[in-house]
Formats: C-alpha cells, structure tokens, sequence
C-alpha cells in the first residue's frame, strides 16, 4: 500500500471531494492523463474542473494565437498584452491552470493542430498509424472540441478511431458550445465498471458506439422525441464543413443555405422537417459565440462525465448530452445503432 | 452570446452576491464573463485549506484571508475593468432594507438555512427578486424568488437538521451516528467544555441508584490523580459502569441486542507508559495529535479496539497535559485534530460495546463536523444556471423563470431539470402574513421559552419585538433605555398570564423583527396539558409549515446545524453511504407539488392547498409551450407534507 496512499497534503486538500467518489477514485484520478484540443471557454471550465479534482497531468493542444476574439468567454486568459502577447493559447491556459493546482502536471503539446491533422488525415505517406497510436496511448481521455480546419466531423472521427485502435481504451468525448445551446457527445468504448446498490455490489457493461456510428444511425431509426438540437447540430455542421468554415463562422445570410440543405438531409432520412425548426437553425447560425453560462454548465458536466469514467464510479452517460437555455433542460439522448443502443 | 438587450440590462445591473465560497467563486467568474460591471459580494468567512478544491479562485497562500476580498481581487485579474465589491462581514449584521433596496436582484451561494430565511425577508421587504441556490456532492438546485410572483423561500418546508431522541443517544444507540452525537455532545461537552452545562450524561429514566452530586465528581479530576489513572477512571466509568447500570434494566433489552461493558484492564492490560515518545517532541499545543503520537498514520484506516482505546486515553492524556487552558470552555471544533480524535476513538468504542460497525477517522469527522462533500463542477453547472436566471429577471422576462434541478441519475433523460416555479403559498407566513396559531400553558410558560424555542428557533428571528396591542412584552436593541432592559429582563422570567399585558386565551401577539423588516401575528390558545414525549416543549405551533419530523423525535437533542451549501432537501447526518436509491426521490419530493404552477395561475379555480384530492397523482404538467411533445411528469407527493402539516 506504501506509495499507492494519498499523501497527507492530498488528503487535507482533496477532503470535501473524497467523500464524494472516495479515496480509490481519488488515486485513479491522480494517475491519470488528459489530452485537451482546443481551448475555447467551455473547455477552458472543463480543464479547470479537473484540475482540482486532481488528475495526474493535463495536455493542452491548441496553436492559435491569442486574439481579443478568444477572450470574453475564457477566464484563464488575463487581459494584459505582456501576459498572452505571441503566445498560444495553449501556453496562456497552461499558465493560468498550473496555479489551480500545484499536483497536477499541465503541459502544452508543440505539434501543431494542423500537423497533428495532417498526420491523422493521412500525410502523403499515407501511413499514419504508427505516430498516431503513440501520440494518443499516453492518454486516458482525450477532449476534442473543434477549432479551425472546416473538417469538424472528418477531424472528429479519425481521432476517435485512433482511440477506439489501441489496446488501451482511451475515452473520447467532443464539445461544442454556440450561444444558448451546448453538445456533448461521449464514447467509452466497451466500458466495464461496479457499482453499490444497497449492500450488494452489481457489474455493469456498456457498449459505446464510435462517434461515426453514432452520427451514422439513421435519422429514422431513432426514437420519436429525440432532441430536435441533436439534429439541428448535425445540419450546422455538414453546412460548415460543405461549406469549408471554420465552426461558428455563419450568419443569418446563410439561412437559405442551411434550410436547402435541412430539406435534403430530411429527405435522406426519412424525417420530417418540422423536427429540425425554423428558429432553432436560426439561432444557431446567428447566436454563435460562447456563452459564459453555457460554457460553466457544459464544461460542469464534461468534467464530471471524465472524472467518472476515470474513476470507474458513477454511471456515465450515453451517449450525447444537450442543453439548451431557451428551455433549460439538460438532456440524455442515446444514438445508437441496434447492436449498441441500450 | 446574449443578445443586444440581454447585453445592456447587463451592464446596467447592480447585482448582489451573498456567499463567496463553492457557488459564489464559480458564480463571481461567470457573472464577470457574461458581462456583468457592478457586483457586490458578501462573506464572512475566511479561506481554509479544505476550501480549494473547488473555491478555485483562492490559493494555499490566501488561507487565513477574507473569502470577499480574494475572489474579487482574483476576478479582476481577467476583467480589470469592473467593479466588485466586497464586505467581509455576516450578512444577518449590518444590511438593511435600504441596503438591499439598491440592487437589481440578489444571488444566494449560502450555506446554512439562518441566513437563506434571512435574506428572504430581506428581499421581501425590498421588493428585490432573489435567486437561491444549493449544491450537495452531484446534486444542486437554483429556484427563483419573486414577491407576489413566486413563491418565497420559505414558502415550502425546510427540513430542520436531524436531532435523535435522548434515550437513543444516551440508552439505546442503533447507529454510529448516535455514538458520535453521544461522544461529541455528551461525553467531549462533559469533560471540556462548560462546566455548567446541563447534560444528559448518566441520565437513566429508572436510575435512581445514582444521585447528581456522585455523577458530578466522577468526571472531575481529582486533586494529584495521575492523569493515566483518571484516564482509565473515565474510560470504566462510561464504557464499563454506566453500560452495567443500563443493563440491570431489563425492560429496554427486551426486544434489543444488550450492549457489553468494557473495561480498560482487559483491552488494555499493561499500563500507558512512556512508550509514547514522539509527543514530547516539543510541538506547539495547536498541533497534538493522538494519532501521531500513536503512529496512526492513515485517517481512512478503522481501529480496532485496541487502537481507538489507546487513541482515547492518549487524547485525553494530551488534552489536560498540553491544552490544560482550554479545558472548560471547548466545544467541539471539526478542525480541532486532538477534538476529532478523541470524538472518534469514544464513539468507536461505545460503537463496539453495542455491535454497531466501528467508523475511520475520516468518517466520523465527517459525521461530527457535518462536513458536507462538494465538487467544483456541480457548483460550476449551478452558478451557469444562476446568471441564466438572473439575466430573465433583469429583463423581467415572467413568464420563463424556472427553478432548475441539477440531478446524479437522470430522470426521463434529464440531468437538469427545469420545473415552472409556483405561486407563493398563501399560508405562508412569512411572504402572505398569515397569522399563527400557538397553544401553550398560559400560566406555565415563561416569556423566555416562547422566544428561545418560538420566536428565534422556529421562526428565525434573531432582533425580535414582541408586542400586545400597543404595549411591548419585550424587544431586544443598542438603544433601549435602562429601565426598559430592566422590564424586559423581569419579563423573560415571567410566565405569559403574569406578564405587564397579560397574554392569555385569545391574545394576539405582533412579533417582528426589525432588521428583516418582517412581522407576523400569532394567536394564543390556552391549553392545560401537554404530552412530555410528543410536544416536549409544552407548546404546539400551527400554520407555520414544518418539513415531516423524525418519528422518534421526542425531547431531541439537538445536533448542530449543517454548515454547508446543502440542499435543504439533503440535510441528513446518517453517515450513510448509500445514498442512490433515496436520492431521486427525494429530489421529487422537493417539489412535490402543491401549489399552482404561474402558468395556472390564471384559471379561475379556486386554489386549495389544503385539498390532497384536488391534485391528482401523476398529473401530466407542461413544461415547453412550443412543443405538445414534451411532457414532464411529476408525481405530486402530497400525503407526506398534508399529513404532518397542522392545522
């Protein structure tokens, strides 16, 4: 037990919360690795959470230059040219994240988000297996949130892919916020994990699909009262990426695009196009900006979906997870195919 | 992004924070982010190192620092162009109604129920809308305050911090948790802190073997007793004796396991030597430790016995020899580490003497200092639902206030939950100035009772004004005049029928509190008898809303209040570990509801809210006006308040 124990200082700091998940959980999570990409406001909340809950080390990926744009929503990023003047956001962040927690490792990874996507795109090698897996097996979750690029859902699936190739599971999750509403999505894998109920101890399983069988299932296989934002989302973003922007970068002059291509993806799919409203399209086309709120909330949850899948406690959830502050409901929805749904 | 008119309420407002700990550092961050240029905020506390794992805008190097002033100082880091406020200083102080009149809506992250009723009021009597919140581990909540909207704070029963019967605690404990109220506010209180206090320590209902003065000098230490001795002494009395006593009664073990009495001989034959060697190391008094004399390194380990033993004797050795001056006046402190240790090693051994699983450390602290488990994201995800809110009220957006439920399991897919608020409760007494009703012994009972366990313990008022008609029974102020405090200092001796304005059958009683600016008549009822177990303060409030009581509840010892950001749904020391199964339930019961949504508030049905029949059980209820589809079920759980409530 020598050296597996949580040191004196930990425990006096780490007091309130292990008594939330206990000491186990504690230990796992300072064992543990989390590789960030992409560091808007609702990730900058979620690297906050939990670098106080205590992870072993946090790596930042982000090479964008620090702008007047990234700040409004991004706490970790102080307003003074001296502090973020030529650095990335990644080196900001990191600074700012350290200060939360002495015992958490933050560190920024240098390989540039474009390299790091032409690797896994497929250089002209063509091969890109083998730096993949090394880059992502260091890793027990990995937190995507989409940046530049304008290949969003391609960027998205071949890392889960990495992920989902090595022996070693690796949690994916991606995250994007847009004004009042936020997405999450979540893929464990095959994930095995224990919990209490009562005096009895119960084995629970759940089989995750990849974010490309996930965004894949038909819109008509799933269940009447899906989220109409699960839809909305995924019309927002095959416009940005046929469109080539950047995620964000649309306005309300693009409306008669996206209802154009709202019509034929619901007539691909069988479904009626009064589930993906008007108004909701709209305010996601116009309304893109972080919302702080949103960003608070989002990154909430996500921090407590990772500190749980660490952690082996606590049911997770499957498999997206939405909220809108228009209604103010924060929701569950399971996109899977028939041999994954639960 | 908020739109351009969400955007200029914004920078207009003048908001106040109450709390600047798990909710209010998260809540002054977010509040900064969306845009917000003028917050007040007010804490009393000072930081700790348990505080910064999740009050993340402080550092190890501000422990000991105003919780205020360090998360301004921290915000304006990152926005160094507002302006924030602070006041370290106890919101049920210096604040007024003028005070409160000046802000724009008012933001909760407490942690105690006192200053939640508090603020209400104070809000109430402003005209000011207040957004509450609470968190507990996963769990959390945000519910918006309106007067004449919404219902207030108080509107809706708050439970009462869990007490326990004397006899469970002194007699017959079931549960750890009795063990530890019985260390901490019996055995610890007997032996370090007022001498005069009374307690129930060695109170027996068929001792009569034992009279008072004898159970007096056993505690004592005697002239030149070795401390080892006295020690022991203290360890048989209580362990050994005083279970032997209980025993000789067969009556209370009929039905029950007895408990076996322990003596220090047989756990511990050879006598404490100096085998302990560590302690004299010369460390300051704040620092003794038992377990570290002991070489007890790990608090999550549970003794045995034998170790708790030792602990126990070690404690109370390291008590009179190092920390001398403080005998007589501690109370039991959670971060006194020698407190907790002593506590824990006492509760384990009575533990042990009545077949109840013996606890860590680290769990009867938690039990003892009701320490309340907390994360940062849960505070995060509330202080996202706070700003939303109060972006609605600030633009005075009615009709889609919510109250937001942030839950561990979902319930119908939803983590967050948001439910339309209610009409206020016309029985409230607080925000509706319904009258109460007290049945009391007119000729029994002194002045002095009725506002200790009427006027400040249920009803909450800490500067109260009690009057007759026009003539005042009793008020309490920096300005009275001497011969005032001398009537009303006579007055509190008096019993009701024999007071300057006699109060008796038929009175009615005006009681305020000036500084919540909240007044409320009770009618007074005669009554010659009340049942010692059932009503043992010999007085029976009615209107007054009280959340469903523990069953056994009679003459309770009270244990002390939950310091923490606790749901007031959740405030239970049970030290249970097991918590999934009751918690979505009781988060429904949360807001069972009782009332009329403000969407129904229209209909012209008069409301009832005395009627069980007129709510149906798993009454559909809309939530989103834009969509039929969705549906949000809650299962009005209206036995459970009708049945306790009286009227």
């Amino acid at each position: 037990m020598d050296g597996e124990e949580l040191t004196e200082q930990e425990t006096a700091l780490y007091d309130r919360q292990i008594r939330v998940w206990g000491a186990d959980a504690q230990r796992r999570l300072s064992k543990s690795h989390i590789l960030v990409c992409g560091l808007k406001g609702t990730v900058a909340e979620f690297c906050k959470n939990i670098v106080l809950a205590g992870v072993g080390s946090v790596t930042l990926v982000d090479d964008r230059v620090v702008t007047d744009e990234s700040l409004p929503a991004n706490f970790l990023i102080l307003p003074h040219e001296n502090h973020y003047n030529g650095k990335t956001l990644a080196e900001v962040c990191c600074d700012s994240l350290k200060e939360f927690n002495p015992m958490v490792h933050v560190a920024v990874e240098t390989v540039p988000l474009q390299v790091v996507n032409l690797f896994l795109l497929g250089g002209p090698a063509g091969d890109i297996s083998t730096f993949g897996v090394e880059f992502f097996e260091k890793f027990d979750a990995v937190i995507i949130s989409c940046c530049s690029l304008g290949k969003k859902v391609l960027f998205q699936k071949l890392i889960n892919q990495k992920c989902r190739k090595l022996s070693k599971r690796v949690a994916f999750y991606t995250v994007e916020c847009r004004g009042s509403c936020g997405e999450m999505f979540v893929d464990l894998q095959d994930y095995k994990y224990s919990k209490k109920k009562l005096e009895e101890t119960i084995e629970c399983q759940i089989e995750y699909p990849s974010f490309e069988e996930a965004i894949s299932v038909p819109w008509r296989a799933l269940p009447r009262r899906v989220s109409k934002l699960y839809f909305a989302m995924r019309v927002i973003e095959q416009f940005e990426d046929v469109e080539g922007r950047n995620p964000g970068e649309t306005s309300i002059a693009d409306r008669l695009g996206v209802l154009k291509l709202r019509k034929e993806l619901c007539e691909t799919n069988s479904l009626d196009e009064s589930q993906i409203p008007d108004a909701l399209l709209e305010r996601l086309l116009t309304d893109t900006r972080e919302f702080p709120p949103v960003c608070a909330i989002i990154g909430g949850i996500l921090g407590q979906e990772v500190i749980k899948a660490i952690s082996g406690k606590g049911d997770p959830l499957k498999n997206f997870f939405f909220f809108d502050a228009m209604d103010g409901k924060g929701l569950i929805e399971d996109i899977s195919g028939p041999s994954t749904r639960s | 992004m908020a739109s351009q008119e969400q955007l200029s309420a914004i920078k207009r407002a003048k908001v106040l924070m109450v709390g600047a700990g798990g909710i209010g550092c998260e809540l002054l961050k977010t509040l900064a982010l969306s845009g917000f240029q003028d917050i007040h905020i007010i804490d009393m506390d000072t930081i700790e190192v348990s505080n910064l794992n999740r009050q993340f805008l402080f550092r190890q190097s501000h422990v000991g620092q105003s919780k205020a002033k360090v998360a301004r100082d921290a915000v304006l880091r990152f926005r160094p162009n507002i302006s924030i406020t602070p006041y370290h200083a106890n919101v049920e102080s210096r604040f007024n109604v003028d005070f409160f009149k000046e802000f724009d809506v008012v933001l909760n992250g407490l942690d105690n129920l006192d200053a939640r009723r508090h603020v209400n009021r104070l809000c109430l009597a402003a005209g000011i809308p207040l957004v509450e919140s609470g968190t507990t581990g996963f769990l959390g909540q945000v519910t918006v305050h309106l007067k004449g909207k919404t219902e207030c704070y108080e509107c809706q029963p708050k439970p009462a911090p869990k007490t326990y019967p004397v006899c469970t605690i002194t007699s017959t404990p079931s549960k750890f948790v009795h063990c530890i109220v019985w260390a901490k506010d019996l055995l610890f209180a007997k032996l370090f802190g007022d001498k005069n206090q009374e307690n129930d320590l060695n109170v027996h209902s068929s001792d009569t073997a034992n009279s008072s003065e004898h159970s007096e000098d056993v505690f004592e230490c005697r002239k030149d007793e070795d401390i080892e001795r006295y020690g022991r002494r203290i360890y048989d009395h209580v362990f050994g004796h005083n279970i032997e006593v209980a025993l000789s009664n067969e009556e209370t073990w009929k039905n029950r396991n007895k408990p076996r009495p322990i003596y220090s001989k047989d756990v511990l034959p050879e006598e404490q030597t100096k085998e302990n060697g560590n302690e004299e190391k010369g460390c300051a008094a704040d620092d003794v430790s038992a377990m570290v004399s002991l070489s007890l390194k790990n608090p999550q380990d549970i003794w045995s016995l034998v170790e708790n033993s030792r602990v126990f004797l070690e404690a109370l050795r390291l008590f009179f020899l190092k920390r001398e001056k403080d005998i007589g006046n501690l109370t039991f402190d959670k971060d006194d580490q020698l407190a907790v240790e002593f506590v824990t090693a006492a509760a384990n051994i009575r533990a042990s003497s009545f077949g109840i699983p013996l606890h860590s450390l680290f769990e009867a602290k938690g039990i003892a200092g009701n320490i309340v488990h907390a994360v940062a994201t849960t505070n995060a995800i509330i202080a996202g639902l706070i700003v939303i809110e109060a972006i609605k009220v600030l633009q005075k957006d009615n009709n889609n206030y919510r109250m937001t439920y942030c839950l561990e399991h979902p319930s119908r897919k939803l983590l967050l939950m948001p439910v339309e608020p209610y009409e206020p409760n016309r029985s409230c007494y607080v925000c509706s100035e319904t009258p109460l009703s007290l049945e009391v012994n007119t000729q029994r009972c002194k002045l002095r009772d009725f506002v200790e366990k009427i006027i400040k313990a249920k009803l909450g008022m800490n500067f109260p004004l009690i009057m007759q008609g026009a003539s005042i029974l009793y008020e309490v102020g920096e300005d009275l005049e001497e011969d005032m405090v001398v009537i009303y200092a006579a007055n509190l001796e008096k019993a009701l029928s024999e007071l300057p304005s006699p109060v008796t059958s038929g009175s009615v009683l005006t009681v305020e509190d000036l500084q919540q600016e909240f007044s409320c008549s009770i009618n007074i009822k005669h009554r010659e008898e009340f049942d010692e177990e059932k009503e043992p303060d010999g007085m029976l409030l009615s209107g007054w809303v009280e959340a469903p009581v523990d069953k056994d509840n009679n003459k309770p010892i009270g244990n002390d209040e939950s310091t923490s950001n606790a749901l007031p749904s959740m405030e239970t020391l049970d030290g249970d570990k097991d918590d999934e199964i009751q918690e979505t339930s009781e988060v429904v019961e949360a807001f069972a509801g009782k009332k009329r949504k403000l969407s129904e508030v229209s209909e012209v049905t008069a409301p009832d809210p005395s009627g069980p029949s007129s709510i149906n059980q798993n009454k559909p209820e809309k939530l989103d006006i834009d969509d039929e589809d969705d549906e949000l079920i809650i299962s009005d759980d209206w036995e459970s308040f009708t049945k306790k409530k009286k009227l």
